[in-house]
């Protein structure tokens, strides 16, 4: 459905975008996940015929997004940064001049915006001036202007930012239900919103992409160690002796001594070094309060990814 | 066509569904107003003192012209209030759009950039056309009185239209380049304004040079509109003028894609 190859975007002498290359096959949700500036909102303005690439070609649904953008625009629905409203119109009525501009035929715009508002919920505000409505529902007319159309693709940059955690969940919930019949692509920086919603991530920093799979195989393939976090009661230095004593274990540090407890965090390339770990505990009659098993998670895959990238930079 | 006419209700209700319509609006008709009422009881006034002066001197009263001695000043006068009041009504047609990032929202829709040019330009046209019809009332006024000739009336209408379409023109060109209204307004104000200066220093100036300025002098153009001639020179200078705005506009827009603005 999107077909992305090698694109870059200069602006000026500074480079947004580099070598940009990804598939996305129809009726995926896809994470685009990077810090601030990675250059996640330039891709999508390449994708959404906003920018024109500097080098390279993206094609949407087999249109070329610069040769046919007519096309493309037709086929996409796309939430920018900050929702493109006009203030001061009413919701129904910013939704039918978004509907008209997209195109949908006069006989299907009624039921278009009738039936886009349902499934965003801002059927009980459709007379309300935009301006007044609070950020959620800014948000959900936002993305209700990307729908309106019933377009193939979705691009939606950053939908959850500035809103409540509750705003946040039915918005996520909203995006996972219009999986299937559109093909989404979304941007974020925060973490646990793309291992809830995607199935699979684009991981750009400094507007390369660093790695991209689905979210399961990525934290598999960048593991890179296990952790343990062990709860004990007994003087830092000497339990850190004895447990670095163990041969599979890499790495201890103290994650908090209390007068009561003392949290260690064990690290360990590739064995579950639990059994060890407790009998090295009991052997010296220490009481064990607990071993935890730290999954890893994406946010160490991502940090591992953008971190080393930027050693390799320096 | 249908794009343009979705851009061009959206922008009028936008007007109207604003202060800015009315306030635009009733400004430029009490200015006009209050001008057609200085204007035309000075003109009874001569009347009245040639009418005495001939009762003096046992003659025929002279005729005067009342196309030439009211109207005339009045369309010049109109020539000015709309140089005020354009440039107000077209700093938001773009600007405000990239200021709220709605700009976002047509860029990525099927919309060509001359469909939206011409909506916004044809909006701002019409609301243009809703104050010089206000103002027709009061040419109508001076039927019930006198005798005024019909054709000067209309020709200085469809000049005082061109001209007004030219600023606009402008307008939105100046209103593509920044997201800021003010500096759209003062910018176009200031072009505008140097375009109908530049006859007046052809007087100064070598007798080709002023020649070359006058012709390009906007309110040089008006003044044979408002006397009653309909020359195509003029019609042909408003035009390219116009279409100059819009060709810039269009070129404006273009670039800010490729440059990323």
């Amino acid at each position: 459905m999107i077909d992305v190859q090698q694109v870059s975007r200069y602006f000026g002498d500074v480079i947004a975008v580099r070598d940009v290359s990804f598939h996305v096959e129809k009726g995926e949700i896809v994470g685009f996940l990077g810090p601030n500036a990675a250059g996640k909102t330039t891709t999508m303005r390449i994708l959404t015929t906003y920018l024109p690439a500097t080098s390279g070609t993206a094609k949407v649904a087999g249109f070329d997004v610069h040769e046919n953008s007519m096309q493309v625009r037709r086929r996409i629905g796309y939430l920018p940064e900050n929702p493109p409203l006009y203030q001061e119109m009413r919701v129904r009525d910013y939704l039918d001049f978004v509907a008209k501009i997209k195109g949908v035929a006069p006989v299907d715009r009624k039921k278009a915006i009738v039936d886009v508002m349902g499934k965003t919920a801002i059927d009980k505000v459709e007379n309300r001036v935009i301006k007044t409505l609070s950020k959620g529902f800014k948000q959900r007319v936002g993305i209700a202007q990307a729908l309106v159309h019933n377009p193939d693709v979705l691009i939606l940059d950053e939908p959850t930012v500035g809103l409540d955690p509750n705003q946040i969940i039915e918005v996520r919930e909203l995006i996972k239900s219009l999986a299937g019949n559109h093909t989404i692509i979304l941007s974020t920086h925060i973490l646990p919103e793309v291992s809830m919603t995607c199935q699979r991530v684009v991981i750009i920093n400094k507007g390369s992409i660093v790695a991209q799979d689905s979210t399961d195989s990525l934290t598999k393939k960048h593991a890179g160690g296990r952790r343990f976090t062990v709860c004990t009661d007994a003087p830092f230095e000497a339990v850190r002796e004895k447990l670095t004593a163990i041969p599979a274990v890499d790495r201890v540090e103290i994650n908090r001594e209390g007068h009561e407890y003392t949290t260690l965090v064990v690290e360990s390339k590739d064995h579950d070094v639990r059994p060890e770990i407790a009998r090295t505990i009991i052997e010296n009659h220490w009481p064990l309060y607990e071993i935890k098993s730290e999954g890893v998670s994406l946010e160490d895959v991502f940090l591992d990814l953008t971190t080393s990238e930027e050693g390799a930079a320096s | 066509m249908r794009n343009f006419t979705a851009i061009y209700q959206r922008e009028i209700k936008s007007y109207f569904s604003s202060p800015i319509a009315y306030v635009v609006i009733g400004l430029f008709l009490a200015l006009s107003g209050l001008f057609f009422y200085l204007i035309v009881s000075n003109f009874v006034q001569m009347c009245m003192r040639y009418d005495m002066q001939a009762q003096y001197y046992q003659m025929a009263p002279p005729k005067l012209n009342v196309n030439m001695m009211a109207i005339r000043p009045i369309l010049h006068n109109m020539s000015l209030f709309a140089l005020f009041f354009l440039p107000l009504v077209t700093m938001r047609l773009y600007s405000d759009e990239k200021r709220s990032g709605t700009i976002e929202l047509l860029m990525t829709s099927p919309v060509t950039n001359l469909q939206a040019i011409l909506g916004k330009f044809m909006a701002a046209a019409a609301l243009f056309l809703v104050m010089l019809a206000g103002t027709f009332l009061f040419i109508i006024f001076l039927f019930f009185y006198g005798k005024p000739e019909v054709g000067p009336i209309l020709t200085g209408y469809l000049g005082l239209f061109l001209l007004g379409l030219s600023y606009i023109s402008f307008g939105v060109f100046f209103s593509t380049l920044t997201d800021n209204q003010i500096i759209a307004a003062v910018s176009t104000f200031v072009f505008i304004l140097f375009f109908w200066a530049i006859g007046w220093v052809s007087g100064f100036v070598s007798q080709s040079l002023g020649e070359l300025f006058s012709h390009f002098s906007l309110i040089e153009h008006f003044d044979d509109f408002a006397k009653g001639v309909l020359d195509t020179k003029h019609l042909i200078y408003y035009l390219s003028f116009i279409f100059m705005g819009l060709f810039l506009s269009f070129v404006s827009i273009e670039s800010a894609r490729w440059r990323g603005r």
